[in-house]
């Protein structure tokens, strides 16, 4: 069965062996993982989000563990743009696999110059707009709460990178996610992927301290999976751009769950902690489970959700 | 494609530790089948998920290797959170999910007299560093520790090196414990020699200011708290003396005391 996927955006399309995404943060730069399987038999890799300078992110402790889930305020840490492109980009099979770069900065200006210098970059296939990061102090979640601010982040990357499909991430720490997914459609985005974590917090009960140094942090793993159903149904049909679904996403079964309810692809984050090849074999199980489930083809499959 | 360092074993055994002494349910010595690995060094560590996690419990748990034969791989653990609870009803063929073997183990320079020096658990790594040194007799124990002695897998060591422990049970134990490793470190230091130390963080302070104090040769291992093993969720991020931030998975555990913030 043919389960390749093409996520037609308005400006530029991305085509996907498969519909299965690492998602940003879980998967370091991609070289983590070849351990643990063959990242080309993957639909994409996004990488652990970029700046366009290195940021130390926050203090620990940064993660912890919740049921069924996990906190993390790890707060950007990267390398910044330049190191990975001299250094873990020409490492990656980009030949052979979709490398989406998240990316994140500060101001709208900040953006289109971090767009820019990706744009020139041929193993780069698209970009990931990070508008919505709940663990840095200025920006992030900002972008992602308002719907003008996520056009403009939207728009100057998509004028920076006219090479590139824009795929912006959404937040579901908002009051109504399709606004925000109509907005960025609205200034040129290609695609969505929905959800970044949620917003949360754990205590130490003994110590009367927050369980994170950044009290805060983004929630993600099983827990959220059906906070993402819910967002991913609801934009699914606010919205013409492809849907990539992402939160919580463990087995081939949730992919095909989120893809019923309006998904184009998916993304396996926190899945990648539970096993490191869990995209993987998520990706090569994918076949055998659209025909346990009777599925002809994932087009059939998408937004057939029966409501009668 | 390669192998994948990712497999499912079997549980072989679980054996309680220290139950003599009224330390039942809180110390045990895993054994699972033998993975198909090529190699490991004492000091590397490996992630362990039993599949009775379920999705409650999402992270695997890092544990030092403690022995690796021709059909068994053995780690030993002390029962403190929820996921080391659930491990304690681990039974023979419950299926277990590992990685590794992960990280940089410890410096072996056999012709070098090498002082390893652990605090609690943290004798675990140097049961495998001292059953496969080429040369025990170079090799010396200092063991501090509040339990009982039988609740921690050191039967073995005292067989090939010298060896010498101490229990403690007031505060006083542990100054006069620490004075000794001082002590220790410093012939160490003398005889150009390596400090190998593993245990609680504040014991791997400790460790750090005597060899800055002494001069001495010594590395520590760190046992951040990790997601992941493999240095994707960068959640056990240490400093570099430098004040870069590296993956204690990746880059560590094991670190030259000189090159690290503890």
């Amino acid at each position: 069965m043919d389960i390749s996927v093409t996520l037609r955006g308005q400006t530029r399309d991305l085509v996907l062996k498969n519909p299965v995404l690492t998602a940003s943060g879980t998967f370091g730069n991609g070289l983590e993982f070849t351990p643990y399987g063959d990242l080309a038999s993957l639909g994409g890799i996004v990488v652990k989000g970029l700046s366009l300078e290195p940021r130390p992110g926050n203090p620990c402790p940064r993660i912890v563990e919740t049921v069924a889930g996990m906190l993390n305020a790890v707060g950007l840490q990267n390398d910044g743009v330049e190191v990975f492109c001299r250094e873990k980009l020409p490492a990656l099979p980009w030949r052979e696999v979709a490398v989406i770069v998240n990316i994140y900065a500060a101001s709208v200006d900040e953006f289109a110059r971090l767009a820019a210098r990706l744009d020139g970059e041929e193993g780069v296939a698209a970009l990931e707009v990070n508008v919505s990061c709940p663990n840095v102090a200025h920006g992030g979640a900002l972008f992602g709460q308002d719907p003008l601010q996520a056009a403009a982040v939207t728009r100057a990357v998509r004028e920076a990178a006219p090479r590139k499909h824009v795929m912006v991430k959404l937040s579901p720490n908002v009051t109504d996610i399709t606004s925000i997914a109509r907005a960025v459609e609205d200034a040129g985005a290609d695609s969505v992927s929905c959800i970044n974590t949620v917003l949360g917090m754990a205590v130490d009960l003994p110590a009367r301290r927050p369980a994170l140094a950044n009290v805060v942090g983004g929630l993600s793993g099983p827990a959220i999976k059906p906070v993402a159903l819910r967002c991913v149904w609801q934009v699914a049909r606010a919205v013409k751009i492809p849907v990539i679904g992402v939160g919580g996403i463990v087995c081939a079964r949730d992919a095909l769950e989120f893809i019923l309810a309006g998904a184009r692809a998916v993304q396996v984050g926190t899945g990648s902690f539970i096993r490191p090849d869990c995209a993987f074999s998520l990706a090569a199980e994918l076949p055998a489970a659209c025909e346990q489930f009777g599925v002809t083809s994932l087009d059939e499959l998408r937004g057939s959700l029966r409501l009668d | 494609m390669q192998q994948s360092a990712y497999c499912r074993l079997n549980v072989r055994e679980l054996t309680p530790y220290g139950e003599a002494n009224g330390a039942q349910g809180r110390f045990f010595a895993l054994r699972l089948e033998r993975p198909a690995w090529t190699g490991w060094n004492p000091g590397q560590f490996l992630m362990l998920r039993p599949a009775s996690f379920g999705l409650e419990i999402p992270w695997a748990r890092p544990f030092g290797i403690c022995d690796m034969t021709e059909n068994c791989l053995t780690c030993f653990f002390q029962v403190l959170g929820r996921g080391t609870q659930r491990m304690a009803r681990l039974k023979p063929g419950d299926e277990v999910s590992v990685w590794g073997p992960l990280g940089k183990g410890f410096a072996l320079e056999p012709d070098t007299p090498t002082l390893l020096l652990a605090g609690g658990m943290g004798i675990v790594p140097f049961v495998g560093y001292v059953k496969n040194h080429p040369k025990p007799e170079n090799v010396t124990v200092l063991f501090g520790h509040r339990e009982p002695l039988n609740c921690y897998p050191a039967d073995s060591i005292g067989e090939r090196a010298q060896w010498e422990s101490a229990q403690e049970r007031a505060p006083e134990d542990r100054d006069r414990f620490l004075s000794r490793v001082r002590e220790r470190m410093g012939e160490c230091a003398g005889k150009n020699g390596l400090a190998l130390a593993c245990g609680p963080l504040p014991f791997l302070q400790t460790v750090r200011r005597f060899s800055q104090e002494i001069g001495a040769r010594a590395q520590l291992s760190l046992e951040n708290r990790m997601a992941c093993g493999v240095g994707a969720c960068l959640g056990c991020v240490a400093q570099r003396a430098g004040g870069a931030s590296v993956c204690a998975c990746r880059e560590g555990p094991v670190f030259w005391a000189d090159q690290i913030v503890v």
